[in-house]
């Protein structure tokens, strides 16, 4: 098994812990999943971001960070994958910051949602559209 | 663009900004159509610093003839703004007299006939003598290089680029930004990057592995010029891993990394930048909107997309100047910068017409050195044209007709598709096509021409991908090419339809018949970006069609149905 200097910071975070969802379970939808996750609670549009090339480099291996400083926990969909769960990154009250990096795969051209869960209950939302292309005929 | 008003209007900071541009000098010399080197360098120097910004040459060290596009079509907030704006409809933007020189050096509209009266344009034995008198004017000013000049002709890819360092670096650049010099693979740039007397630059030029800065690649460089400090922050171009083959430099990833761009500049600031240029090759319309959501950069120097502006646009406090290609233009931007801002700006965009500038000496002999060990190559002639031959456009300009003309005959496919870029000079009706002319619109170090099957759909997806790197409305994901040629295949586009339902009508010229999305095609194309691809060059491909052919006659193109919304 091997880990990505990124991965291993975070997990070196100590309080942070990082799931990676099993993937193929069952593919419920982007909405099923941020409702489960918030219980279907409003979510503020700032105190999230998402950074993630405009145009994957490779969709085999797209590196993106998503942070929400005072987050407790940050979901990440890829809504466009057939099975959009990503990650979900808890962390605990001794992490340094709320943020993390990791290397995702992406089917086509799609919208990643990163949905934060704060310390006082309340959810943020930030989506970043990430174009994969078949690429050539650079000017 | 910014007219005289605008200038005035204009105020930064506690003084009315001074700026003026030299283009109301030039249309009076369009005027008298009379043209003297000392007209085309005139310059009251203004402020204390001086740029001077070539970019995108090519790899042309010799004179050429180079026609600015027809069809340049702009989309989103950018549908009707420079640089797409084209012909006369630029010419009466910016007040330039039909058949004066700027008609002929700035834009489209009788090529052929204004190149006799004018002549070539660019050299860098020219772009020397240029270069040295602003120097003269003002001896510390920045000479800032663009990028893709480490590519586009024969001796630029024999010496892997060598013959472009060598002259470059006795051109003196302070820094240069990237795109095409990674085509010659990541252990040959590392080698001439490391051999460079000045800065590599290229704050979004990242380790693939880590995502993090480069070793080699600086983000920015200080300089101390005419007592203010100034910092120069590169921006290579973003798409590289996706617009040209991956494979060639693994190592290295781009993108345009808007926040670390905005990060650079908050820590140049702090660290006491008084003036904040950006050398971009980022393509004019992702520079437009960088300018407008990264605070505090005063100047990008922009290149890639190879737009000519005679004046900087403005967007909010960043002035954006477009210098051209080709070795075609010089830009000189004067500016006054006191108190630890940017108080005013005066630009010029210095038209290199070879045979009104006098070539440098010591630049010409340097120059033929280069050239002397591939002379007779380069000059040997190869057949002769009818048409005009030229690229420059968003769809087919003749040159790539011919191309694809070529890969049908010699691959004997149904289909040829030819990569949108927009480099190569132009070669006059009546004139000998040279060796040298040819590696020109097509030297590069994937230059295979292969020779494969695709579907219907297939094709299709192609077509629709390059569009939406061309005419997506967010300039952040545009690539800055031009659409993907074609030859034995028409079809329409909708360029203000969204990915996916811009292309229709395709169909097989050949026949007339619609293109069937489940049956095969032949398809014969070149620039694959797939490692492993197998062919013959195409500048062989190319050389053999012309010489059978003896005269070169290319009838108007009308496979491409535009439709502009």
């Amino acid at each position: 098994m091997t880990f990505s200097r990124r991965e291993v910071l975070a997990l070196g975070l100590g309080a942070a812990a990082l799931t990676v969802l099993p993937a193929g379970a069952h593919a419920a939808t982007s909405d099923e999943l941020i409702a489960a996750f918030t219980g279907g609670a409003p979510m503020a549009e700032t105190g999230v971001t998402i950074t993630a090339p405009e145009i994957a480099e490779n969709g085999n291996t797209v590196p993106i960070e998503v942070a929400a400083p005072g987050a407790v926990s940050i979901m990440v969909l890829a809504t466009g994958n057939p099975v959009p769960p990503v990650a979900t990154f808890n962390f605990g009250p001794l992490a340094a910051e709320q943020m993390a990096a990791t290397r995702i795969r992406l089917m086509r051209t799609q919208d990643l949602v990163a949905v934060a869960k704060m310390a006082d209950g309340s959810f943020a939302r930030a989506t970043a559209n990430v174009k994969v292309t078949i690429g050539g005929c650079g000017g | 663009m910014i007219s005289r008003r605008d200038f005035l209007q204009v105020s930064m900071a506690a003084s009315a900004l001074y700026g003026a541009s030299g283009f109301g000098n030039w249309a009076r010399l369009a005027a008298q159509q009379a043209l003297t080197q000392d007209d085309l360098l005139s310059f009251d120097t203004f402020g204390n610093v001086s740029l001077i910004h070539v970019t995108d040459i090519h790899a042309q060290l010799k004179p050429i003839f180079f026609r600015e596009p027809s069809v340049n079509l702009g989309v989103g907030d950018n549908r009707g703004a420079v640089p797409h704006i084209t012909g006369a409809d630029f010419r009466r933007l910016y007040g330039i007299a039909d058949g004066s020189p700027s008609h002929y050096a700035l834009s489209s509209g009788d090529f052929d006939a204004l190149a006799r009266s004018y002549g070539r344009v660019g050299g860098m034995d020219r772009v020397a003598t240029v270069v040295n008198a602003i120097r003269a004017d003002r001896p510390d000013a920045l000479l800032l290089d663009g990028g893709d000049t480490w590519h586009g002709s024969l001796t630029c890819y024999e010496t892997q680029g060598q013959d472009m360092v060598n002259v470059m670096n006795a051109l003196k650049p302070d820094a240069m930004t990237f795109h095409w010099e990674f085509t010659l693979g990541s252990d040959r740039v590392a080698e001439l990057v490391e051999s460079l007397p000045f800065a590599a630059l290229g704050q979004n030029i990242f380790d693939a592995e880590w995502d993090e800065p480069t070793e080699l690649f600086k983000p920015y460089e200080f300089f101390e010029r005419g007592g203010v400090k100034i910092a120069v922050i590169g921006q290579a171009f973003p798409y590289m891993p996706i617009a040209n083959p991956r494979w060639m430099f693994p190592e290295y990833s781009f993108g345009i990394r808007e926040e670390n761009m905005a990060a650079m500049v908050d820590e140049v600031r702090a660290q006491g930048a008084e003036l904040v240029v950006v050398l971009s090759h980022n393509g004019f319309d992702v520079d437009k909107k960088m300018a407008g959501r990264v605070p505090g950069i005063d100047v990008i120097l922009s290149g890639h997309t190879h737009d000519a502006l005679p004046e900087p646009v403005q967007v909010g406090q960043t002035f954006i100047i477009a210098s051209g290609s080709n070795g075609k233009f010089v830009s000189r931007v004067d500016l006054d910068v006191r108190d630890g801002r940017m108080m005013g700006i005066r630009h010029k965009l210095i038209p290199i017409f070879s045979d009104v500038i006098a070539p440098d000496a010591d630049m010409a002999a340097l120059i033929d050195a280069q050239r002397a060990p591939f002379a007779d190559r380069l000059s040997e002639v190869i057949g002769r044209t009818e048409s005009l031959l030229y690229r420059r456009g968003n769809f087919n300009g003749t040159w790539d007709d011919l191309i694809c003309d070529a890969l049908l005959s010699e691959r004997e496919a149904e289909i040829a598709l030819s990569p949108g870029v927009r480099w190569g000079p132009s070669v006059l009706s009546g004139q000998d096509i040279t060796r040298e002319d040819i590696w020109g619109v097509t030297s590069m170090t994937y230059g295979e021409a292969y020779r494969t099957e695709m579907t219907g759909e297939f094709l299709h997806v192609v077509l629709e991908d390059v569009a939406d790197n061309l005419f997506n409305p967010d300039p952040y994901y545009q690539q800055g090419g031009d659409m993907v040629r074609t030859g034995g295949i028409g079809y329409r586009i909708d360029v203000t339809k969204p990915q996916g339902e811009r292309i229709s009508n395709m169909t097989l010229l050949r026949t007339g018949e619609p293109i069937d999305a489940a049956r095969n095609y032949v398809v014969a194309g070149w620039a694959s970006v797939n490692e492993g691809t197998e062919g013959p060059q195409i500048w062989d491909v190319v050389e053999n069609h012309i010489r059978k052919l003896g005269t070169v006659t290319l009838a108007p193109n009308t496979s491409v149905e535009l439709i502009e919304g």
